[in-house]
């Protein structure tokens, strides 16, 4: 059947249209759609059990149908858009903030190329300067926060978009750098290109690279704006933050775009650090079973994949758990005080590391 | 932050924003309104506005006998409805020259230290949430609602207590209740250990206490204000140790205080408030004496003399006082209440001039405020 | 226990005042019958005597026993005033202010100064100051309609630490005469005189800002006077004075509730309702 349509489309059409949006549409609707929405739960019941609660456990069993009943409900609740409002702003924003979360996707691999031609790329597109687009697409969703919280005409939304942006902004360029180091290190931007470094060197860059990581990870938290820096949405100073006016879809939007961003963060930290979609010791004989050889190759590329990404989410939320909020002028101190030098050096030493070698 | 003064403010045309902070706010614990000048995010000014929780109860209390106002008392402070009770009851027994029995006085200090346990696992809780710390919240609820089993088994309400009555105790302490009671407190201060293991050395909670919202005491003195905030300044004003009332004279307890007198120090002290608690009810089951818990009285109490008095304890919160003006009649002709929320939210503006708006929820945090009370 | 006998005191007099109406009557009974008569009443009134000394021993045994008792188990007594005006710290005062200090009292420990209106931030500042009184612990007014002295009083409680002590002034206002800040002294004071104006309409002179604090700005009326009825007042035309006229607002217990209807243009229901209101009350 494949080949039918192979012939019927030509290999341009076929190859540069229909795969990618095939592929795109498994990946949202099958992968992070979903994902996203037992996030939530995952969330819920997690925290509930760091919480002596139960979580969630109502709708249906275990609660496994509580995220398609919260789906519902924000999707059938009224839409207000205050009276005051920049309308067209206000549309905009969650857009902004969903949208380029979304699109870095096309750069994750989740599993190895194709062996040989004419096979399925376990990614949507390989661009030989991945990480720059990660970079230059995690930027837009700044406008979208703060254009949310100006467009909506409200003192809180305001600050919170203030604080958005300010803190958007200075982490951006700690991870930066953090990228910087990595990239030094694989000696190419392609995420693909950085995964099969690791594995030609033998070794997660995680070890080479742990101020990077760290710094990457701390900057990706705040930039995600999750505890302890979820100063722009701080439920308890600013209402709300920047979404203190939106509701129904729109609001969900942004909580997508959040969720979404988590998700990037953890996977572009996989991809960078943590050895992509190779199990772990990649190059180590007898840890071969790990690879599952009675399954699907790309299957069990998927499945590494998964597992790294969601011990990444497992962090994220344990950090709710746990951690106080950091204050505005603090976080801003940690950011250019500590992590920009940090930063620098890191760059420094893994750049004397390379010369010397 | 830029320190007032410092000249680099003259540069531009700083306008100042007026933010309405509240009522309908989730960190202003109910409905407490504050109206901000902020400059950015620095608190320029802060002006408190309250009364929209004000029911009358002063009011209220002038239109029934001495004996059955006491569940009016329980909707003021209602976290700590114990503690407002032995005050309105203090008073009035003070009025009529009432003596309680022992047994009633060590039953009331059971109750008023498990309510101060109680209204300090609340204030953890809000506390910790407002500084983005979830956790605690229901670390502490856990704790709070086996206090508040105990409390129902004694008299059958969890919040509302009205569990005393001038001249005594209404009821004896259930069978089993003192073991009960024992059972948690023996666990009880590993359960403290629990929460200082989640925030006292957590730099980030350090971060956001530590020389926040710092209260001079003189100031502290000048502005009324009592309880824990005052004892963080290192004022040593215990009620239950100045004035010994009920049992406490007869226990053995320490008086936290602190140094700073910052955030940080008032979560010190109302930790070591809590264990201080726990001891002194251990000592009370240890000592709980036989005999009456009620005061001869005649069935039918008139009026009392034409006269005055007041009694304050050491609430929770602070000092908690009621001054009740007799002409005679059955019923009061004057009921004060001292407040100690509201004195303590006075000094609110001092405390939070030049701090960030995330500081202001720190501060109102640490101040333990209850609206009901405020307001009465 | 309560009908019997109240008070061993009250007990005894009775029984005093039979014995002494035996003996003067026996002098004028007749002679025939007096030696009978005589002997009689030697033996009714030997008889009285032993019945009163049973009650007197009695009545004894009794007020030992109520004396043994443990307090609670007596009757209360109520606390009396005494005369505190040789008190080292009244007398300090009396030195320093004269006549301001106009009367004290010692009730149950605690000490209460009449102080003459004029004075009281003169006083509370030498408290402060010479004797240590810095903690403002209250502040309230009470109401007595139609006292000689004036209508109002404002209570202070101030608390010296150090000592552990407490004192009660007492100032006496009538209607419309304002009393001196002491929130300058005390800064705790400030919202506690505004609560006192708010509750009372005691104005307090030369206070920063003397405004309503629990009640609303157009609140109209002193609730905690005793002439404030207790089933509160009409207050929609207080605050929504577009929509309701004087009377014709939300009444309470009604139940019905209210909606803000826009301003008036075809002959509104509020309008109309605050007419039949007026008619009413015509």
């Amino acid at each position: 059947m494949m080949e039918s349509v192979l012939e019927l489309l030509g290999p341009e059409l076929y190859y540069g249209a229909l795969t990618p949006a095939l592929k795109i549409a498994v990946l949202l609707f099958v992968g992070i759609l979903p994902v996203i929405t037992y996030l939530v739960l995952a969330e819920r019941k997690i925290l509930g059990y760091i919480q002596v609660r139960l979580g969630p456990n109502r709708v249906g069993p275990w609660g496994l149908l509580q995220p398609i009943a919260d789906v519902m409900k924000l999707l059938v609740k009224e839409d207000v858009i205050p009276n005051r409002a920049i309308r067209w702003a206000f549309i905009l924003a969650p857009c902004l903030v969903v949208g380029p979360a979304f699109v870095i996707f096309a750069v994750i691999p989740v599993g190895p190329p194709a062996a040989e031609p004419g096979g399925l790329d376990l990614f949507i597109t390989d661009v030989n300067v991945g990480l720059l687009f990660i970079v230059a697409m995690a930027t837009i969703a700044v406008y979208g926060l703060i254009i949310g919280g100006w467009s909506s005409n409200s003192k809180f939304s305001l600050l919170g978009g203030l604080r958005s942006a300010a803190q958007m902004i200075s982490y951006e360029v700690p991870q930066g750098f953090a990228l910087v180091a990595a990239l030094l290190l694989a000696g190419s931007m392609s995420m693909v290109g950085i995964v099969e470094a690791q594995k030609a060197a033998g070794v997660w860059f995680v070890f080479p690279q742990f101020l990077g990581f760290f710094i990457y990870f701390v900057a990706g938290v705040a930039e995600s704006n999750r505890n302890p820096f979820d100063l722009p949405e701080a439920e308890s100073e600013l209402v709300a933050g920047y979404h203190t006016e939106y509701s129904g879809m729109r609001f969900a939007l942004f909580f997508l775009g959040e969720y979404a961003n988590m998700i990037v963060i953890s996977a572009v930290a996989v991809t960078l650090y943590f050895g992509g979609w190779y199990r772990p010791f990649p190059n180590v004989e007898a840890l071969s079973f790990l690879d599952f050889p009675f399954l699907p190759a790309g299957l069990v590329a998927v499945f590494w994949f998964a597992v790294k990404v969601f011990a990444f989410l497992f962090v994220y939320i344990w950090f709710r758990g746990t951690f106080p909020r950091y204050r505005f002028d603090q976080l801003m101190d940690l950011g250019w005080k500590w992590m920009i030098p940090l930063a620098l050096l890191n760059i420094f030493l893994t750049a004397l590391f390379k010369l010397v070698l | 932050m830029t320190e007032p003064g410092s000249g680099a403010q003259t540069l531009f045309d700083l306008k100042e924003m007026e933010l309405n902070f509240g009522p309908q706010h989730p960190s202003t614990h109910g409905v407490l309104r504050l109206k901000l000048k902020v400059d950015g995010e620095r608190i320029v000014d802060c002006y408190p506005i309250i009364g929209y929780l004000h029911r009358g109860t002063e009011k209220l209390f002038e239109l029934h006998p001495y004996f059955q106002n006491v569940p009016h008392t329980d909707r003021m402070d209602y976290v700590a409805a114990a503690t407002n009770n032995l005050a309105y009851v203090a008073a009035v027994e003070r009025l009529f020259g009432l003596t309680v029995p022992p047994r009633a006085r060590y039953i009331r200090t059971l109750l008023c230290e498990l309510q101060r346990i109680s209204s300090h696992l609340l204030w953890l809780a809000t506390h910790a949430i407002d500084i983005g710390a979830m956790t605690p919240f229901f670390y502490t609820f856990r704790e709070r609602e086996i206090i508040l089993d105990l409390f129902e088994e004694y008299c059958g309400a969890r919040l509302t207590l009205n569990c005393m009555r001038p001249g005594g105790q209404p009821f004896d302490l259930t069978v089993g209740w003192e073991e009960r009671c024992r059972e948690f407190i023996d666990d009880f201060p590993s359960k403290i250990d629990e929460y200082e293991g989640l925030l006292t050395e957590n730099r980030i909670w350090k971060k956001r206490t530590v020389g926040v919202g710092v209260l001079d005491p003189d100031v502290a003195v000048d502005y009324g204000v009592t309880g824990p905030l005052l004892r963080g300044s290192g004022v040593n004003w215990d009620l239950r140790k100045a004035t010994p009332y009920e049992a406490y004279g007869e226990v053995e307890f320490d008086v936290p205080l602190g140094k700073n007198g910052d955030t940080y120090d008032r979560y010190i002290i109302r930790m070591e408030e809590m264990r201080q608690s726990s001891r002194i009810i251990t000592q009370c089951l240890d000592k709980l004496p036989e005999g009456k818990i009620m005061a001869h009285r005649p069935r039918v109490m008139k009026g009392p003399k034409v006269g005055e008095a007041y009694a304050a304890i050491e609430a929770p919160k602070g000092v908690l006082g009621f001054y009740i003006v007799s002409d005679g009649k059955p019923g009061p002709y004057r009921c004060r209440v001292r407040p100690p929320s509201f004195m303590n939210l006075q000094v609110l503006p001092e405390m939070t001039r030049n701090h960030l708006l995330s500081d202001l929820v720190a501060i109102i945090g640490t101040t333990d405020i209850v609206l009901g009370e405020i307001d009465r | 226990m309560n009908d019997e006998p109240k008070k061993p005191g009250q007990d005894e007099l009775p029984a005093d005042e039979g014995g002494a109406e035996t003996t003067p009557e026996s002098p004028e009974a007749d002679a025939p019958e007096a030696a009978e008569a005589d002997d009689q009443a030697k033996a009714e009134a030997k008889a009285k005597a032993e019945a009163v000394a049973k009650a007197k021993a009695a009545a004894e045994a009794k007020a030992a026993a109520e004396a043994a008792k443990p307090p609670w188990e007596k009757l209360p007594v109520a606390p009396e005033d005494e005369d505190a005006t040789d008190d080292p710290l009244v007398a300090a005062l009396r030195e320093q202010h004269g006549e301001a200090i106009e009367s004290a009292f010692l009730c149950a420990g605690d000490l209460r100064v009449q102080v003459a209106r004029s004075a009281i931030a003169d006083v509370c500042r030498s408290l402060k100051i010479d004797h240590d009184f810095t903690m403002a612990e209250d502040l309230c007014g009470v109401h007595y309609p139609g006292r000689e002295v004036g209508e109002f009083e404002v209570v202070y409680h101030l608390y010296n630490i150090p000592e552990n002590r407490r004192l009660r002034l007492k100032v006496a206002a009538g209607e419309g005469e304002s009393v001196p800040t002491v929130a300058l002294v005390h800064r705790g004071f400030n919202w506690l005189e505004r609560e006192a104006y708010d509750m009372y309409g005691i104005r307090f002179e030369g206070h920063p800002d003397m405004t309503r604090i629990l009640l609303w700005e157009g609140f109209n009326g002193y609730p905690l006077r005793k002439d404030f009825p207790v089933e509160g007042i009409d207050t929609g035309s207080a605050i929504y004075p577009e929509y309701y006229d004087e009377s014709a607002g939300p009444v309470t217990g009604t139940g019905t509730g209210w909606r803000p209807q826009p301003p008036p243009e075809p002959e509104p229901e509020p309008g109309a309702a605050a007419g039949e209101a007026e008619e009413g009350e015509g």
